[in-house]
C-alpha cells in the first residue's frame, strides 16, 4: 500500500529532475563568465548585477566563476559598447536598464536600440515625485499648479540629461501644460541632497535613491507614477508606508505609468540555447529568498520577462520615445 | 557634544573587540600595500573587497573597507617620495618637496613628516565628524551648484595664484589638463565630447593613467638621461633621522592646522582629499615663511599637502553617512556597499544604526593609529629600496606601472595612453612645463565645468548667481582676489624684483 505512493513520487521526482533537464537546451558555460555592469561601481544597476552574481554563486547555478566588471562611464555606453562587441559570446552577460535602448537615440554611440540579444527584465524600478519637506505643496497637483502659473520658475533635478529622469520630466509636462526648468547632475542620490538642501525644487528619485531623506524627514513623496498604488508594505516613516503615497494620476497628472526595467542581455548573435540557459538560471534567482529580500529592500516591483516580451517592450519603448524625443529634437541617430 | 561622547565610547565597545582589530590591521595592510602601487588606488581595493563583505554584519564590513582607505591613503605618499610616482591621486601634491627631500638623502625624514603629520590631519578630521556631526551635515546641504562651483574656483586659484613660474606655460598646461577632464560624455548635455568616435575614448582620459604616465614613466625616461640611477638617494636606514623629524613636528604646528582646516573644510563641503592637498600646498607655499624653499625639499611643502589629505579623507565619511554624499571615489564605492548591507545614508542613520555609525567612528581613531604604527614601521624598508641597483628597481617601477595603468579599467587602450603621457611628461620636464596646473585641472576642471553650468541653468545665465548668498558670494570673492594676487605681486614685485624672482624659482620643482 505504501510502496506505490513512494514509486509513484519516487518516478515523479526523477522526471522532475530529468524533465527540465531535457528540455533544458544544451549550452552551458565553459569558462568564466562576464557580468558587464552599465553603472559605476556603487549605482542601481551594479547593486543588481551584484545581488544576482551573489545569488547565484550561493545556489551554485552556474557551473563556472562569475566576475563583475563596472564599465558605467558615459551612462552606460561603455558597457553597452564592450558588450555590442562582443558579438556571439555567451560568456558575457551584460546588466542595465533601459538605456540599452533609449541612450543610443539621444547619444551617438556605437550600437542599435535593437542589437543587443535579450533575455529578461526582472524588476522595474519606480518614480515618485518628491518635495522638500517644509515645501509650500501639500500636494502634486499643488506643485503642478505653480509650476503651470510661473513657468520655468520651480526647478526639477534629475539624473543626467535626456535620460529617464528629464523623460519623466517631459512627460509630465505634456500632460499637465506645466513647465520646469531641469537641471541635470550625476546620479540620484545627489539629487536627492540637493531637493533635501531646497536648492532644487522637485525631483522624480526611485524610491531607493531618497528613502534616506524621506526617513530623515527631509523631503516627502508626493505622488507614484503607477497605476496602482504600492502594495502595502512596513511604515517608512513613523506614520506612513510606502503604500500611502497616491498615484500621480489621481493627484490629476495623467502620467499612468513609468518605471525602469532592470534588463539582462546578451551579445548580439548567440546561440538561442544559450539565451534560454540564461532565462532559466535568472528565473531561478528570481526565486531564491536573497531576491525577494532585494526587491523588497529597494522598493522596486518584481518582473520577469521572457525573452519575447523583452523584446516586445523594447520595439513598443522605442517607437514611443523616438515620437517624444523626435518633437523635441533630442533625437541624434 | 556631550552625547556625542557617550555614544563614542558606546562605539568604542563596539569596535574594541579582538575580530575588529584584527580587521583594522588587515585593511590597513592591504591599503598600504594597494596604496604603494600606482593605478591599484582605494577605489580599486575597496570594490575588489566589497564581495566579501556582503556576508559580514555591516560594522565589520565597514571597518575592514575604511581600513584600507586609511591604509591606501598612508601608503600613497610613500611611492610619491621615494619615485616621484604618486600612488594615489591625493598624494601628487606630496611630490612636489618630497621627492627633493629624498634626493637629497633625506628620504626617512620626508617619509616620517609625511606618516605623522597625516596621522594628525586624520585625527582632526575624526575629532571634528565626532563633535560637530549633526551641524557639519547640516552645513553642508547648503551647497548647490553655485557653491560648489565656488570651491572648486577657490581650490583652484589657491593653487594656481600662489605659484611662480612662467605664467604662459601655466596656462597651456592647465589648458591641456582641462582638456582632458572633458573627455568622454558631458553631464549636462549628454553630448560625447572629443571622443573623435572611438569606442575607448567613451570613459573619457583616466587621472589615474595621466599621473601613471606623466609622473612614473616620464621621471623614470628622465632617471635614465640622467644617469641610471637615484642621485642622493642614500638608503641608510637610520632610526636616528626618524626620531629627529618626529622631535621636530611640533615646529610645523601652524601648518599642520592649516592644513587640517583646508583639509576638513574640502572633505565637508566635499571638494575631495585631492584638490584639498593641492589647496593645501598652494596656501602653505604662499603663508610659509620659507616659501623661497618649496619645491626643493621643504618640510612643510610634505606636510601641508599630507594633514589636508588625510583630514579630508576622514572628515568626508561625515557627508556620506549623514546625507549619501560621496566625498571621493572610494566613499562612492563604499555607499554601494551600505545599499547591499542593508542601510540606507541619511540623517536617520545616525539614530537608528548607532552601533554602525559609531562603530565606524570610532574605528577611525584605531585604523588611523594602526596606520601611522604600520606605516612607520614600513619606512626603513621602502627607503631600504633606494639602495637597490637603478638596473634592477627600474625595471620593477616599469612594470608596477604598467600593471597599475591596465588594473584602472581593465583596458589594453590605457597601455598606450600611459606610454603617451610619459613621453609627454618627459617633454614637459625637459622644457620646463609645470605638470601640477594639467593635474589639478583635470582633477577638478570637469565637475567644476558642470557646477557651473548647472548654476547658469538655476540662474537663467546670470553670473550674479555666484554673489547670490552670503556663503557662495564670499567664497567667490576669496577666490578672485587669490587669483588677482599674482597681478598684484606682479605690481609690487616691480619695486621688489629679487623677492619675485624668488617665488620663480620655488616653482621650478613642481
Amino acid at each position: 500500500m505504501s510502496l506505490f505512493p513512494r514509486a509513484a513520487a519516487m518516478l515523479g521526482l526523477t522526471l522532475a529532475a530529468t524533465l527540465p533537464a531535457a528540455a533544458q537546451p544544451a549550452w552551458k558555460p565553459t569558462r568564466p563568465v562576464e557580468f558587464i555592469v552599465t553603472s559605476g561601481a556603487g549605482g542601481g544597476t551594479d547593486l543588481f548585477a551584484r545581488t544576482v552574481q551573489a545569488t547565484i554563486t550561493k545556489h551554485e547555478l552556474v557551473p563556472t566563476s562569475i566576475v563583475v566588471t563596472n564599465k558605467g562611464a558615459g551612462s552606460g555606453a561603455e558597457g553597452f559598447v564592450y558588450g555590442r562587441g562582443a558579438q556571439g559570446d555567451a560568456h558575457k552577460v551584460i546588466f542595465g536598464t533601459n538605456n540599452a535602448w533609449l541612450l543610443p537615440l539621444v547619444a551617438k554611440v556605437a550600437w542599435k536600440p535593437l542589437d543587443l540579444t535579450p533575455v529578461t527584465a526582472m524588476a522595474f524600478d519606480e518614480f515618485l515625485l518628491w518635495a522638500k519637506q517644509d515645501a509650500p505643496y501639500q500636494s502634486a497637483a499643488d506643485l503642478i499648479a505653480a509650476a503651470r502659473e510661473e513657468p520655468g520658475r520651480l526647478r526639477m533635478g534629475g539624473s543626467q540629461t535626456r535620460d529617464t529622469d528629464q523623460t519623466l520630466t517631459l512627460l509630465v509636462q505634456k500632460a499637465t501644460g506645466a513647465r520646469f526648468t531641469y537641471i541635470p547632475y550625476r546620479g540620484g542620490g545627489e539629487v536627492g541632497v540637493q531637493l533635501a538642501g531646497g536648492h532644487i525644487d522637485s525631483n522624480t528619485n526611485n524610491p531607493s535613491e531618497s528613502v534616506g531623506g524621506w526617513r530623515g524627514g527631509q523631503v516627502r513623496p508626493l505622488c507614484v507614477f503607477r497605476r496602482e498604488p504600492l502594495p502595502p508594505g512596513p511604515r517608512v516613516t513613523e506614520t506612513q508606508s510606502w503604500s500611502d503615497i497616491p498615484t500621480c494620476a489621481s493627484q490629476g497628472i495623467p502620467v499612468e505609468e513609468f518605471r525602469m526595467p532592470r534588463t539582462v542581455f546578451l551579445p548580439p548573435g548567440v546561440p538561442a540555447a544559450a539565451q534560454a540557459f540564461w532565462a532559466d538560471v535568472l528565473r531561478r534567482v528570481s526565486e531564491t529568498p536573497e531576491w525577494q529580500d532585494y526587491i523588497q529592500r529597494t522598493s522596486q516591483s518584481a518582473a520577469l520577462l521572457t525573452p519575447g516580451q523583452m523584446r516586445a517592450l523594447m520595439q513598443t519603448e522605442e517607437a514611443a520615445a523616438r515620437e517624444l524625443y523626435g518633437a523635441e529634437g533630442w533625437l541624434v541617430n | 557634544m556631550l552625547s556625542n561622547l557617550d555614544a563614542l565610547l558606546h562605539g568604542f565597545s563596539v569596535a574594541l573587540t579582538m575580530h575588529h582589530i584584527l580587521l583594522m590591521m588587515a585593511g590597513v595592510l592591504l591599503g598600504i600595500l594597494v596604496g604603494v602601487l600606482p593605478g591599484l588606488g582605494a577605489p580599486n581595493g575597496v570594490t575588489l573587497l566589497l564581495p566579501l563583505t556582503f556576508s559580514m554584519d555591516p560594522v565589520s564590513a565597514i571597518i575592514l573597507l575604511t581600513s584600507l582607505y586609511w591604509g591606501a591613503l598612508f601608503g600613497g605618499s610613500t611611492t610619491s617620495i621615494l619615485f616621484n610616482i604618486p600612488g594615489e591621486p591625493s598624494s601628487v601634491a606630496t611630490t612636489f618637496d618630497g621627492y627633493p627631500m629624498a634626493r637629497q638623502g633625506r628620504a626617512t625624514e620626508a617619509l616620517t613628516y609625511a606618516f605623522l603629520s597625516a596621522g594628525f590631519g586624520a585625527l582632526v578630521g575624526i575629532i571634528v565628524i565626532t563633535l560637530l556631526s549633526s551641524s557639519v551635515a547640516s552645513f553642508a546641504l547648503r551647497f548647490g551648484p553655485p557653491e560648489y562651483f565656488a570651491v572648486y574656483l577657490l581650490a583652484f586659484a589657491s593653487f594656481i595664484a600662489f605659484g611662480g613660474g612662467a605664467p604662459l606655460k601655466t596656462i597651456i598646461s592647465m589648458g591641456l589638463g582641462f582638456g582632458f577632464g572633458m573627455m568622454g560624455m558631458d553631464t549636462v548635455s549628454g553630448a560625447m565630447r572629443l571622443t573623435f568616435d572611438l569606442p575607448e575614448l567613451i570613459r573619457g582620459i583616466s587621472f589615474l593613467v595621466v599621473v601613471i604616465g606623466l609622473f612614473g614613466l616620464g621621471e623614470l625616461l628622465l632617471t635614465i638621461e640622467e644617469g641610471p640611477e637615484f642621485k642622493g638617494a642614500s638608503g641608510r636606514l637610520s632610526p636616528a633621522a626618524m626620531l629627529r623629524a618626529a622631535a621636530g613636528m611640533p615646529r610645523y604646528w601652524l601648518a599642520m592646522l592649516r592644513g587640517s582646516a583646508v583639509g576638513v573644510w574640502m572633505g565637508v563641503t566635499p571638494g575631495g582629499p585631492t584638490a584639498a592637498s593641492f589647496m593645501s600646498y598652494g596656501i602653505a607655499r604662499r603663508a610659509s615663511r620659507r616659501r623661497a624653499q618649496f619645491g626643493k625639499g621643504e618640510p612643510e611643502g610634505v606636510i601641508a599637502p599630507e594633514t589636508a589629505d588625510h583630514a579630508a579623507g576622514t572628515s568626508a565619511m561625515l557627508p556620506m553617512l549623514a546625507l549619501g554624499i560621496p566625498g571621493s571615489a572610494t566613499s562612492a564605492v563604499m555607499l554601494g556597499g551600505l545599499m547591499i548591507w542593508g542601510l540606507n545614508p541619511g540623517p536617520m542613520l545616525f539614530v537608528e544604526q548607532k552601533d554602525f555609525v559609531w562603530g565606524m567612528i570610532a574605528s577611525m581613531y584605531l585604523g588611523n593609529l594602526v596606520g601611522v604604527v604600520l606605516a612607520l614601521a614600513t619606512v626603513p624598508l621602502f627607503a631600504a629600496m633606494l639602495s637597490v641597483s637603478f638596473s634592477i628597481i627600474g625595471p620593477v617601477i616599469v612594470t608596477i606601472c604598467i600593471v597599475g595603468a591596465y588594473t584602472v579599467a581593465g583596458a589594453p587602450f590605457d597601455l598606450w595612453l600611459a606610454a603617451a603621457f610619459g613621453a609627454a611628461g618627459y617633454m614637459m620636464k625637459k622644457l620646463d612645463y609645470p605638470i601640477a596646473p594639467l593635474v589639478l585641472a583635470m582633477v577638478i576642471g570637469d565637475k567644476a565645468e558642470d557646477a557651473f553650468r548647472q548654476s547658469m541653468l538655476i540662474s537663467n545665465g546670470s553670473v550674479g548667481v555666484l554673489w547670490s548668498n552670503w556663503l557662495v558670494g564670499s567664497l567667490t570673492t576669496l577666490a578672485i582676489v587669490f587669483l588677482l594676487w599674482p597681478l598684484a605681486a606682479a605690481l609690487l614685485g616691480r619695486r621688489r624684483a629679487p623677492r619675485a624672482a624668488m617665488a620663480a624659482n620655488a616653482e621650478g620643482g613642481a
